[in-house]
């Protein structure tokens, strides 16, 4: 009975095996961190890619947060069962950098489709930072996103303020704040998701401010960090007050605030404009502003740096899977795609050529304001201060500086200890890592 | 004493718990090997290079003031957990007792929130006291209390406490009730013609003659609280604000899995290995003999 079973079982197995080589279809596994809007975008885009053609099937799966995803495709490389693709966010790119056995350049899979690869096609901004010292592009840059103001113009008309004109400086944000409260148009004035990457990584680069030495990690990976200067100290301890009388609300660490926001309780906000998607889909009378400025700063605003994420591709995949990649890769590069993600969701366009497409469309001109970030991030040349922030464990970093900074919003230690704090323990975070 | 059972050759009874053998090689022998190996290294995120330190590890986790700050927290947690759920446990499983009528309602009411898992019942509590959106949050600021857990480091522990608490009520109250049944009602009659009150028959007789079950449930309870609750915490807080509800388990997952420092990561799960050990070493010490069955 067995034997017989196993025989069974083993025929099975090759009519299973023939059927499928017979079908051959090469899949492309893809994990990803996107929710709401965002992840709908993942699910057709993918959807389309298969439909095109009958060789590859990109299967999209969603791994969680940001660094949950992170972590997923560690492990899973570790445990050599890696995805395909990984969507990789801002802050681990110094993590994936650093690992150069682990992953294979974009820029050596692209022409594998049977595409030439043209660096120059891409935003320059975004490309120089997914690529290396030398040049090389490393991933694929899939949605990137600058922080911009969202402002709700319901709060803004009852509270008596311009609805056509929102703060561009720190103290005119404040001022409307506290404006919005003592009016009892909303019970708070303001608030942000992502403190780190809004806060401090752009706050540094928007004001032409140093955030770390060599060019904040971009020329070297030995940094350290300079955020405990008197400028960032002001605009955190204005912060601190704020959050005393409750004009300024803290969310969370990461995007929680987008739902303080969206419940109508703050009258402003700062987020991504990768959030724009679920703002729209809320209804919600909005209106949106360039990223606010230190008015005391020299030369500011200078420019944003990207953040968002990247497709990075694992080393050690078939030749096969490869092509599957590069031909997914140059499908998303398509004018009309690129075109479509930067007006669906607010992330930015990749392409130029898809930039300049919106722009004929007139999509501009219907809808004002959503150029505000590709124009913050492309406005200026990039200074040293203004190219990125890469650093080998930015996640642990910007842990570090959320625990400093939640005990200085609740009232434990002024904006002055707070980033002292931040940088002593970041610095040795920092070096610790490097000695891994 | 029940007889010894003998077998008649020695095969057998090594084939009877060989499954039992390899199910502890491979789920606890083999990864804590592989932990204890780990410890001693220092390594990349991906394990592309590796370098074997010794207890390096060791000494750099246990300098490190945020991992005593943790054990302190861990502490805290632990004892107000175990606190609040058996003495609530308690309370219950004694009304309980008392009721007559649709006993067994009541029972399966107050075992329901055990079959919840973890990071679900953290959700739970996460949206109910959510200080945007959450209907208790709202009540509380109706009260004039000023809830905002996300700041107020005391009201994040309360908030954690409670959540995993309330998971570990149902637990408890079914041993509670097994315990009170176990108590001979003779003695209870006894001192209630000799006129004691209700009070006084709970604390010198119901009490006293709980204890073993009470002593059991504090280890549970205690290693519930060290190691079960780490959904809770994911869920609730993520460790903050700032690093109020970072417990030693949650530690682990962070410098390992979020700040990607394997090598301290295992060398604070090994930490907790012994400690877990110890604990259980306690329990069949102590409590064993304490227990009286039938």
């Amino acid at each position: 009975m067995k034997s017989l079973g196993f025989v069974v079982g083993i025929a099975a197995t090759c009519a299973l095996l023939s059927s499928t080589s017979a079908y051959a279809v090469t899949e492309i596994s893809w994990w990803h961190a996107m929710t709401g809007a965002n992840n709908e975008v993942v699910e057709e885009l993918s959807k389309e890619f298969n439909e095109s053609q009958a060789e590859y099937k990109v299967v999209p799966v969603f791994k969680g947060t940001y660094p949950e995803t992170l972590n997923a495709g560690i492990a899973a490389f570790r445990a050599k069962q890696p995805p395909a693709i990984m969507q990789v966010f801002d802050a681990g790119t110094g993590t994936m950098m650093a690992a150069e056995g682990a992953i294979k350049p974009v820029a050596e899979i692209l022409p594998l489709g049977g595409h030439a690869f043209d660096k120059s096609q891409y935003l320059p901004g975004i490309v120089a930072y997914y690529s290396k010292p030398d040049g090389t592009m490393l991933s694929f840059p899939y949605n990137s996103s600058s922080p911009i103001l969202y402002y709700n113009k319901d709060i803004f008309q009852k509270a008596g303020l311009d609805v056509d004109n929102p703060p561009k400086t720190w103290s005119e944000v404040w001022d409307a704040a506290k404006t919005i409260k003592t009016s009892g148009a909303a019970p708070c004035g303001f608030t942000s998701t992502w403190l780190t990457w809004i806060h401090t990584e752009n706050f540094a680069a928007w004001n032409n401010l140093s955030y770390g030495t060599n060019e904040n990690g971009i020329a070297g990976t030995d940094v350290e960090l300079k955020i405990n200067t008197p400028i960032f100290v002001k605009h955190f301890q204005e912060l601190a007050d704020l959050a005393k009388d409750g004009t300024f609300k803290y969310g969370g660490r990461t995007s929680e605030a987008k739902q303080i926001f969206l419940a109508g309780e703050c009258g402003m906000f700062t987020e991504s404009s990768g959030g724009l998607g679920d703002i729209v889909k809320s209804g919600m009378n909005y209106g949106t502003g360039q990223l606010p400025y230190e008015a005391g700063a020299a030369g500011a605003p200078q420019n944003t740096i990207p953040g968002g994420a990247s497709l990075w591709v694992f080393a050690g995949l078939s030749d096969e899977q490869y092509k599957g990649v590069a031909a997914f890769f140059n499908f998303l590069s398509q004018t009309p795609i690129q075109a479509r993600l930067h007006q669906v969701s607010g992330y930015l366009p990749v392409t130029v050529a898809a930039y300049e497409e919106t722009k004929k469309s007139g999509f501009y001109e219907k809808n004002p304001g959503r150029e505000i970030p590709i124009k913050q991030m492309m406005g200026k040349a990039p200074t040293e201060n203004s190219k990125g922030v890469r650093l080998v464990n930015l996640p642990q970093v910007r842990d570090i500086e959320n625990e400093e900074l939640e005990k200085m919003l609740a009232g434990q230690q002024t904006a002055q200890q707070a980033l002292d704090n931040t940088v002593q323990r970041g610095n040795e975070a920092i070096r610790n890592a490097l000695n891994n | 004493m029940s007889p010894r059972v003998v077998f008649p050759n020695t095969f057998l009874p090594y084939l009877l718990v060989a499954p039992q053998l390899a199910i502890t090689l491979v789920f606890f022998y083999w990864p804590a090997s592989q932990a204890l190996y780990q410890s001693m290294l220092r390594e990349d995120p991906f394990g592309l290079s590796s370098r074997f330190v010794w207890f390096a590890n060791f000494r750099k986790v246990l300098s490190d003031p945020n991992y005593l700050n943790s054990i302190e927290v861990t502490m805290v947690f632990s004892t107000a957990t175990a606190a609040v759920a058996l003495s609530t446990a308690l309370l219950l499983a004694v009304m309980a007792d008392k009721v007559v009528r649709s006993r067994a309602i009541y029972r399966t009411l107050m075992i329901w929130p055990y079959a919840v898992a973890p990071a679900i019942a953290g959700m739970l509590w996460l949206f109910l006291f959510n200080p945007s959106i959450g209907s208790l949050a709202y009540g509380m600021r109706w009260l004039g209390i000023n809830w905002d857990p996300l700041l107020d480091g005391r009201q994040a522990m309360v908030l954690v406490v409670a959540a995993a608490a309330w998971k570990q009520i149902s637990y408890n109250f079914l041993f509670f009730v097994a315990g009170l049944q176990a108590i001979p009602k003779s003695l209870i009659e006894a001192a209630a013609i000799d006129g004691a009150g209700e009070t006084k028959r709970f604390w010198t007789i119901v009490f006293p003659l709980l204890a073993p079950t009470t002593f059991f449930l504090l280890v549970i309870n205690t290693v519930y609280a060290f190691f079960d609750t780490f959904g809770i915490i994911h869920a609730v807080t993520g460790g903050g604000p700032g690093k109020a509800t970072e417990t030693l388990v949650y530690k682990v997952y962070n410098d390992g899995f979020v700040n990607l420092i394997l090598g301290d990561s295992a060398a604070q799960s090994v930490i907790l290995m012994v400690i877990v050990i110890a604990l259980t070493a306690i329990q069949f010490r102590y409590v064993e003999r304490k227990v009286h069955y039938g």
